[in-house]
């Protein structure tokens, strides 16, 4: 790697360092703000509200049910992970593998979930679940959430399978191991973090989709993204504290998971496959 | 050997095998269904429907589209909001991402600091925003007090709410993608390039700009399909009847408050046609681009 690079900054580098000052400023003010009116009892032309309190948490737990939410959101999320991996493995294994005529069709098709607004698949695909009655239950909310999921799932361990060497798995072959074997035996164990990695990032967009989710829940199959919206979109209703609270409470559960998700993976390394020695 | 053996099935397995054919494709067949069923078959029903409106013939929900202005408009206003946004994120993520490959203390840190507005979600950064921005947030609060403005600036419930919105969300997920792409590039060739005498501007121009460019054409679709399909914060910190009404607005107006499918599977398609409209133009102006390997020499 280079040597360390000087210390003296040139005006760009100033300019640079400053929009990112810039931004995290911002990002700070809009993120206290929320935190700050959470626990604030009345809050108006102040700088900072009248007194302290956390009942706006306990009243949110209360008034939006936030168990049975969580529960959904927990079901839907684990069920989406586990199918979107099942069907997504295999499939990313053939593309990092093989040559084989239509490849590029096949990858073109896995791509167009990912490069279209979920917006656009979703009101089709809401109107064909409804038609089946899949839609307004969990089951539609699991089937919409997978589309883009099992795409994400391919093209995030396409890169993890590449960079297993072939020789090991052609190794196994030769002392007699039939596919099946190569996969639970071989690929699976050295798979391991990409699988997590692709897992955590499946969880987290699943958590945090709420078009797909929007358009196909019913009452009962409300996810927390779908279930702030709703408490947000209808002011007026509820203390606009307590809402506060629960964005709190679901961005520290988003946090916690992707913190969890860096530990395994480095976000950089997911696009393009760079060895850093260290670090 | 191949002369002896002319039973069809062997021979065709093997002809198909040596064109790369064989049981393990198999392992396709899941995710393939998968796409089909749930993806391209319920958009061919979308497509269907959008040529069945109530009235007006096979074309009426798109003629209902382009006659009506409040519908019609909606194309404008969603590129107004996502291009400016989409090339703010990645043409910003350039020059930061470039201080940052080097390695120093704290990059670490430094990264996942920007990876945590990913997380923030709609609503907590629509609260945030209206908060903080707001007519007696603290950022009027601070303009006011240091005597910069006589009245409140208004930022949110329009066009900058969601704009700054967009530029909160997508902007840490540009920044992964630009870094990584250039991390990807070898240091080596820029390196080289200082040995011939070129100065930095130079090397940046001449160097790593031409290889980075793919990346940028990516990173770019990626924030702009982001910001395309912005509908909840166009609805939560813009003004969604006014000058925030995106397609996506119109798409579920259309679906679930008027009960108008043809319609809305009819903006549903325009919506993807013209994102995949501006995705073909940068991808093809990327094409014209070099696409070969970043790693330098020998790998």
């Amino acid at each position: 790697m280079a040597a360390r690079r000087r210390i003296v900054a040139t005006p760009a580098a100033w300019l640079v360092w400053g929009a990112v000052i810039a931004f995290f400023i911002v990002l700070a003010g809009v993120i206290s703000s929320v935190v700050v009116s959470s626990f604030g009892t009345r809050w108006f032309d102040t700088w900072l509200p009248a007194g302290w309190t956390t009942r706006w948490y306990g009243q949110s737990w209360e008034e939006f049910t936030l168990l049975p939410v969580l529960i959904v959101t927990l079901e839907v999320s684990a069920l989406v992970v586990g199918l979107s991996l099942l069907i997504g493995v295999p499939a990313a294994y053939v593309l990092a593998r093989r040559a084989f005529p239509g490849r590029q069709l096949l990858y073109l098709l896995f791509l167009l979930p990912i490069l279209m607004p979920p917006i656009t698949y979703g009101i089709p695909l809401a109107t064909v679940l409804y038609k089946y009655g899949f839609a307004g239950n969990l089951s539609g909310v699991v089937l919409a959430n997978l589309v883009p999921s099992v795409p994400f799932v391919i093209l995030t361990m396409t890169p993890f399978i590449e960079q297993i060497d072939p020789a090991v798995e052609r190794a196994a072959r030769m002392c007699g191991a039939s596919t099946r074997q190569v996969f639970v035996r071989i690929l699976a164990p050295l798979l391991v973090p990409g699988i997590l990695a692709a897992s955590i990032l499946v969880l987290v967009r699943t958590v945090g989709m709420f078009e797909l989710t929007f358009l196909t829940a019913g009452p009962d199959s409300q996810t927390l993204v779908v279930a702030l919206y709703y408490s947000m979109s209808a002011a007026g209703i509820r203390a606009q504290q307590s809402i506060d609270a629960m964005a709190v409470i679901y961005t520290s559960m988003m946090l916690i998971l992707l913190v969890l998700a860096l530990r395994f993976v480095n976000p950089t390394q997911l696009v393009a496959r760079v060895r850093e020695d260290g670090d | 050997m191949t002369a002896v053996v002319d039973t069809a099935r062997p021979a065709l397995r093997h002809r198909l095998a040596e064109r790369g054919v064989d049981r393990q494709l198999l392992l396709l067949i899941p995710a393939a269904l998968f796409v089909v069923t749930l993806f391209i078959y319920p958009f061919l029903y979308g497509l269907g429907l959008s040529f069945q409106p109530v009235k007006g013939g096979p074309l009426g929900a798109y003629r209902e589209f382009f006659t009506d202005a409040y519908l019609r408009d909606t194309i404008a206003t969603t590129l107004g909001l996502a291009l400016p946004a989409a090339l703010l994120n990645v043409l910003a993520s350039v020059p930061i991402a470039y201080r940052m490959r080097g390695r120093f203390r704290g990059r670490r840190l430094l990264t996942t600091v920007l990876v945590v507005p990913i997380t923030l979600g709609t609503v907590l950064t629509a609260q945030g925003l209206l908060n903080f921005l707001g007519p007696t947030g603290w950022f009027n609060r601070t303009l006011l007090s240091a005597g910069l403005v006589d009245a409140p600036v208004r930022l949110t419930n329009n066009y900058w709410g969601v704009f700054f919105s967009l530029i909160i969300t997508g902007f840490p997920f540009a920044f992964l993608l630009v870094l990584s792409y250039l991390s990807g590039i070898d240091p080596s060739l820029e390196r080289a390039a200082a040995t011939l005498g070129a100065g930095p501007w130079q090397r940046f121009r001449r160097i790593t700009l031409p290889l980075l460019a793919p990346g940028l054409a990516t990173t770019f679709c990626l924030t702009f399909v982001l910001a395309f399909s912005v509908f909840p914060s166009a609805v939560l910190v813009g003004d969604p009847s006014g000058t925030t009404r995106v397609m996506s607005i119109a798409a579920y107006d259309a679906a679930y408050v008027r009960y108008d499918y043809p319609l809305a599977s009819a903006v549903a398609v325009l919506m993807g046609l013209v994102e995949l409209l501006v995705i073909a133009a940068v991808l093809g102006w990327r094409a014209l681009l070099y696409t070969g390997s970043t790693a330098g020499g020998k790998g």
